[in-house]
């Protein structure tokens, strides 16, 4: 399965956003909200609901993509944030808002790379994980012309 | 009070919380200054230093089995089928090699030959290595490689 790269990016300004909202309204639920978002787009990244958002709103008014990226790294990104979302939202709403605090920020600055610069870490991580696991990785290839 | 007549609470805290206004403008000036820093670093050229104890081309064997040729100057490639940038490196590299005469290059798939990208301490995609004809790595980069800044290591002597 292959992914327009823009649309992960428009998922992490979202993502963002959301975070943002979550740091300074210390709302848990909120964060909640977006632990699901996180595990239902690593379910599948196409079905994710701001990939749904991507693909309803921004895809038609932009080119087709040049090239595809594998669901792979989107989804191993995707994990990473769920751990530290859930790990948040337990924070906030058992009253450790240091916790909260911590794991929300941390989502926050992964999230904001990626929107502002691109940069995914959780692929950049790839082929450390790699190194340090030996799992295998899937292909980025060129997009079918339309 | 009925339950009903309450207004919704989606949280136990909704208050702007100082402490999370310091936290949201710490993560996003820490994350854009590295954000920034990776940027101009990134895919710099570094020379690659020889400590005294090394034997002359310490990694020649594992180069060879790579497909490194002796007596040739060869910029080598690590590439992960994930890294979209390790196209624009593939670019620049195809672009240096039709300008030099003599340089070779080779692209390495991490997948395949993840004991030479432990070897040779290799640990992002795409980095590529500067191989002289003796077999040794002396200029490395991870990330995109300036075009320019490849040609002056290949020309200046630094790998002949």
């Amino acid at each position: 399965m292959l992914l327009d790269p823009r649309g992960p990016r428009f998922a992490a300004v979202l993502t963002t956003v959301v975070l943002a909202i979550v740091l300074v309204t210390g709302s848990g639920l909120l964060l909640l909200a977006q632990a699901v978002v996180f595990a239902l787009t690593a379910l599948n990244p196409r079905l994710g609901p701001y990939g749904l958002l991507f693909r309803a709103l921004v895809a038609p008014r932009l080119d087709p993509p040049l090239e595809l990226e594998p669901v792979a790294p989107v989804r191993f990104a995707q994990l990473v944030g769920l751990v530290f979302s859930v790990v948040g939202a337990a924070g906030w709403l058992a009253g450790l808002p240091a916790l909260g605090l911590a794991a929300t920020g941390a989502a926050l600055a992964a999230a904001f790379l990626n929107a502002a610069f691109g940069l995914c870490l959780g692929c950049e991580a790839y082929l450390t994980i790699r190194r340090l696991t030996g799992r295998p990785l899937a292909g980025r290839v060129a997009a079918p012309p339309r | 009070m009925s339950r009903r007549d309450r207004p919704w609470q989606p949280g136990p805290v909704q208050s702007p919380s100082p402490a999370g206004i310091l936290v949201l403008v710490a993560v996003l000036a820490a994350a854009t200054a590295f954000g920034w820093w990776r940027r101009r670093h990134d895919g710099r050229l570094r020379a690659v230093r020889k400590r005294p104890s090394d034997a002359a081309a310490p990694h020649r064997a594992t180069l060879t089995a790579l497909g490194v040729r002796p007596g040739e100057r060869t910029l080598v490639q690590f590439s992960a089928p994930v890294c979209a940038p390790c196209r624009a490196a593939r670019r620049v590299l195809a672009d240096v090699a039709a300008r030099l005469d003599g340089v070779t290059v080779l692209e390495v798939g991490v997948d395949e030959h993840l004991d030479a990208a432990r070897e040779l301490d290799v640990w992002r995609t795409p980095t590529v290595l500067v191989v002289d004809g003796a077999g040794r790595v002396v200029r490395r980069a991870a990330g995109v490689p300036d075009r320019d800044e490849l040609i002056a290591a290949l020309t200046a002597g630094a790998a002949r």
